[in-house]
């Protein structure tokens, strides 16, 4: 079992934000190298590295301008938003059977500038995305956001939720973005009237129900609980981590199966408890893929803090604020702080870890971090 | 009315139902040792891989599951006609298959027509089927009478 075997020693970033000089390799060096020297690591060590198949750049490209040594571990996690767990715990796997000794996992994204931006605007025959948008975008459902308000548009009819309960996700991300001198909405305060009176992007979800555009990366290192003891940062322990999807998944679309509202999270949720002595009751603080607000409650209910249905209501009373049943999201998220494929929530759970987070919660020993619901995903439980 | 750049490539695989189409008919794949339909198409039956799907008819009734109504940024000919809306319906042979596809007052009208607020999940609908060009024939959906 994996098992507290591994440890994050090392986490770094670069500036987040719309159209940053440096190019997706640039940023993904200094994220690295960031991360290193908070690890207080060698960049000659660094014998393994893991990223995302949505990476611009190889990790041959990346050890060839660090100036790495000898590299005998590599690999990469697809389904964008549903990897950076998976990323993680791979290389958690391959530092705990020897297949490396340091580890380094990274995300590098320029969302906020370039030609590309937007892979949905590619205006090809529609199979040329996936098999299924043959089936999706002639009917005018091309965008994340459509398919992601049609499973919460069945959601709320379903159980009730509202546009306030979105409203709570969106209000409680941006109080903590507030006071995260990090985040790209630092200064940009929300109401409940702003997020009411906001335009529509996929009705019933509007502007601030979305993630935001940002150009930035984020590295960490991973070695053994062994040498984690002699590093320079307190070790944070990957105690379990899971991957899942279920039977009849379909990336984005996951209309075209029993139950859509019952999605990947649960999977790799019963794998991830299987082998984690931290339960669902006994996680202090979450940091949960937020491309969306409804990924939320419908997550909330995968991983096991409240039964079916109840996802929205738990997002009532303050629950997901500091001092709340659960705080979630505490850099801002996806959301607020920066939309990075969800690697800031890894980072975020470090800090929190360490007790060093800018909205740290008080004691803090225990913390869920997970990927994207509604896609292949995957999901780490961390510890002090 | 829809950009040719966004319609359905097909091939092999798919090409009964897109044929269905054009000729009003609604068709899917069906497993022929459990009876299953299979959607969207594929080239292998899952629910018994050694046996090769075969087509059948199915009626085009269903239920509207869900629905939105998406507004810009958007691109091509969906650009112009938003807001539209577009619903998720459940199959009445077997409610776990689902089409994405939009709501019309009748055949030949727009995706604009019927508005969000008009639309209520539950609702019994029927497909029919809009003419794009030559080659594509888009099923979409009305409200049944009771």
């Amino acid at each position: 079992m994996i098992k507290d075997k591994t440890a994050i020693v090392g986490i770094g970033q670069t500036a987040f934000g719309k159209k940053l000089p440096e190019s997706e390799l640039e940023l993904a060096c200094t994220a690295v190298m960031n991360a290193l020297d908070d690890a207080g690591i060698d960049r000659a060590e660094v014998d393994g590295l893991a990223s995302y198949t949505q990476e611009a750049h190889s990790e041959v490209e990346l050890a060839r301008n660090l100036g790495l040594g000898d590299i005998s571990w590599f690999s990469q996690v697809g389904y964008g938003g549903g990897a950076g767990p998976g990323v993680i715990g791979n290389l958690a796997m391959a530092v705990a059977t020897g297949q490396c000794r340091v580890g380094v996992a990274w995300r590098s994204r320029k969302r906020a500038s370039g030609a590309v931006r937007r892979p949905w605007s590619k205006t090809g025959s529609s199979a040329q995305e996936d098999i299924a948008t043959n089936y999706t975008r002639p009917f005018g459902v091309i965008r994340p956001v459509d398919e992601i308000a049609l499973l919460a548009s069945r959601y709320m009819h379903e159980y009730g939720a509202t546009r306030d309960h979105l409203a709570n996700v969106a209000l409680a991300q941006r109080k903590y973005a507030n006071n995260n001198p990090d985040a790209q909405m630092v200064n940009k305060t929300m109401t409940r009237e702003d997020y009411m009176t906001s335009r529509w992007i996929s009705k019933p979800l509007c502007l601030f129900d979305n993630c935001l555009e940002t150009d930035g990366a984020l590295a960490t290192v991973i070695v053994s609980a062994d040498r984690a003891r002699d590093c320079k940062q307190t070790p944070v322990f990957i105690h379990a981590w899971a991957q899942g999807f279920h039977a009849q998944h379909q990336t984005m679309q996951n209309f075209f199966c029993d139950d859509p509202l019952h999605g990947p999270s649960w999977v790799a949720a019963r794998q991830l408890y299987r082998q984690s002595d931290i339960q669902a009751q006994d996680i202090d603080v979450a940091q949960i893929y937020d491309a969306f607000t409804p990924l939320i409650p419908l997550s909330l209910e995968g991983y096991g803090f409240c039964d079916r249905g109840e996802g929205a209501a738990y997002t009532e009373n303050g629950n997901l604020e500091i001092g709340g049943a659960l705080p979630v999201n505490t850099s801002g998220g996806g959301l607020s702080e920066a939309y990075v494929h969800g690697f800031n929530l890894i980072t975020e759970g470090v800090k929190q870890m360490r007790g060093t987070a800018h909205n740290q919660v008080s004691d803090a020993a225990t913390c869920l971090v997970t990927a994207g619901e509604g896609v292949p995903t995957g999901a780490l439980i961390l510890r002090r | 009315m829809t950009d040719s750049a966004l319609l359905p490539f097909i091939d092999d695989t798919n090409r009964p139902f897109w044929q269905g189409c054009q000729e009003g008919i609604l068709r899917m794949q069906q497993c022929p040792t459990t009876s299953r339909l299979i959607f969207p198409p594929r080239p292998v039956n899952p629910w018994s891989p050694r046996d090769k799907a075969i087509w059948t008819e199915v009626s085009g009734r269903g239920t509207i599951w869900s629905v939105i109504e998406p507004h810009p940024p958007l691109i091509l000919n969906f650009t112009k006609l938003a807001p539209y809306n577009a619903i998720v319906v459940t199959l009445e042979e077997d409610p776990s298959i689902r089409l994405i596809g939009n709501l019309v007052p009748a055949a030949g009208a727009q995706i604009n027509e019927i508005a969000y607020e008009d639309i209520v999940i539950g609702t019994p609908v029927q497909a029919i089927f809009e003419s794009i060009n030559d080659e594509i024939t888009l099923p979409r959906w009305v409200v049944v009478r009771q």
